[in-house]
């Protein structure tokens, strides 16, 4: 019920961003109206799977400059009724869904429309993503992790022992202080708030680790209650990202935080400029 | 470092649950756990039912159907794919046990779905010959596929992980879940290659708080 309007929204969006958006696939950088286009490319993932050794090859998309905003997203609760607070599914999000905000369809102090949304569940945010647009997403894991792995000058700054502290000093710090707004500086691609604001949902959040092991091993009893051979991270100094990882992973669909918010990718177009 | 997280309290103890889960590497294995059921027949889809989300999908004989079309009786679902050669079995095995631990009334009688998480690999072809070497009656097996995107928003509304690795196969949550006759989750279990006798008893009591 609550998803049935997906024709509607498709409507909606296709005569705003969206038509501006794509178009420009070509190189790796390529900016219009919130959505840049990043290259297909090879990328070494901390998430490495048990048996790869060579880097993941990420086909190209286009994906939001900055997190999605209390504005953006109150937009959209006003033309998809069924996501306003209170009236969303028990099973698509929990009890604190938008708990920030005034009323089902007013901010309030303590939702600034320039700050990014949070409390916000894995459902919703994915809804509002493919209200974006055909395609509409939110990012995947490695996507999000290659786009995150970018300083202002280097597509890989995850050598830089100054950049891992900078992010680092970020998840030190007490929950309590305000949430900037989004618009902070720009990577090397043009994506901004990737670290320092908020965590993301990514689509795949329930891939990242699996805690059941089906493969044919072991003793069949101890194996489905085993995780030991479902992860292997290759990069275990990088304390950020597996910060990041163990929070997604750790999440239903349904949960909401204080903190955690998302962004979406939407495909670039493939067919001659 | 300061150890507060940038999250909320549950979220923060959450991760704490994975470190210390990832460090015993083990956890007992776990049996039925009830959830609060109520057994109140609803007329629109109740705001704790799954059948609140669309979820198109296509079974073994190429029938398009959606997740709600379970609506009416309780039944057992599971996730799961057909090119896995091991624990998947134990899978079948395990709600084939459940349906004939039942008492003999209700012995066979809940649907079962089951829906694969391999959607290049698995056609309503594939699901078919499997439904046939298995002996899976279809009128209580139903074996199901659908769509990337809505096989993942299946997983996340059962709270199912699953991961594709890249030889094909799948790192999976194994669990049977029992669904209420209005689609919502009473009842779920990590027991496979066996009935859990909890779990059964939660489905036998489904099935007599439901029928006709």
């Amino acid at each position: 019920m609550t998803l049935r309007s997906r024709s509607h929204w498709t409507r909606v969006v296709s005569r705003g961003l969206f038509s501006l958006c794509i178009g420009a696939a070509v190189p790796a950088v390529a900016r219009a109206a919130g959505y840049v286009s990043i290259a297909a490319g090879e990328f070494a993932s901390v998430l490495a799977g048990d048996t790869e050794v060579k880097p993941s090859s990420v086909p190209a998309f286009a994906m939001r400059t900055s997190p999605v905003t209390n504005r953006e997203f109150l937009e959209f609760v006003k033309r998809n009724q069924g996501w306003a607070r209170g009236r969303v599914s028990r099973v698509l999000a929990d009890t604190q869904y938008l708990n920030h905000w005034r009323t089902p369809r007013e901010l309030g102090d303590a939702a600034l429309a320039d700050q990014p949304v949070i409390n916000v569940s894995w459902f919703a945010a994915q809804a509002f993503c493919e209200a974006e647009g055909a395609g509409g997403r939110l990012p995947s894991w490695l996507e999000w992790e290659r786009v995150a792995a970018a300083d202002t000058t280097h597509t890989d700054a995850r050598p830089n022992p100054a950049w891992r502290a900078e992010i680092l000093r970020w998840y030190s710090t007490a929950t309590s202080v305000t949430l900037a707004n989004t618009g902070g500086t720009a990577n090397v691609y043009g994506i901004q708030d990737m670290h320092g604001l908020i965590w993301e949902w990514v689509d795949d959040f329930n891939a990242l680790l699996v805690a059941a092991d089906s493969r044919s091993q072991g003793d069949p009893d101890k194996l489905q209650f085993c995780g030991a051979g479902a992860i292997s991270l290759k990069d275990r100094d990088n304390y950020a990202v597996l910060m990041r990882i163990a929070l997604l992973s750790s999440l239903k669909a349904v949960d909401t935080t204080r903190n955690l918010g998302f962004r979406c990718v939407i495909p670039v177009s493939k067919g001659p400029k | 470092m300061k150890s507060t997280l940038h999250v909320s309290i549950g979220g923060a103890s959450r991760v704490l649950t994975f470190v210390i889960s990832l460090l015993i590497a083990c956890v007992a294995p776990q049996v039925a756990i009830a959830a609060p059921a109520k057994s109140v027949a609803a007329t629109t889809t109740s705001s704790d039912s799954i059948y609140s989300l669309e979820v198109p999908l296509t079974d073994q004989s190429g029938r398009a159907f959606t997740l709600d079309a379970m609506r009416g009786k309780p039944a057992l679902i599971t996730m799961f794919y057909s090119g896995c050669q091991f624990v998947c079995p134990r899978i079948v095995e395990a709600l084939r046990k459940t349906e004939t631990s039942l008492p003999a009334n209700i012995r066979n009688r809940v649907p079962i779905l089951m829906v694969s998480f391999d959607v290049k690999n698995d056609t309503p072809e594939v699901l078919r010959a499997m439904a046939l070497e298995r002996h899976l009656d279809d009128s209580i097996w139903t074996l199901a596929r659908s769509d990337e995107r809505n096989t993942r928003k299946l997983a996340a509304l059962l709270n199912i992980q699953y991961r594709e690795l890249s030889g094909g196969d799948f790192n999976h949550t194994s669990v049977l879940i029992l669904l209420d006759a209005d689609g919502r989750i009473v009842g779920r279990t990590s027991v496979i290659g066996k009935a859990d006798p909890a779990f059964v008893k939660l489905v036998a009591k489904q099935m007599a708080a439901t029928s006709p």
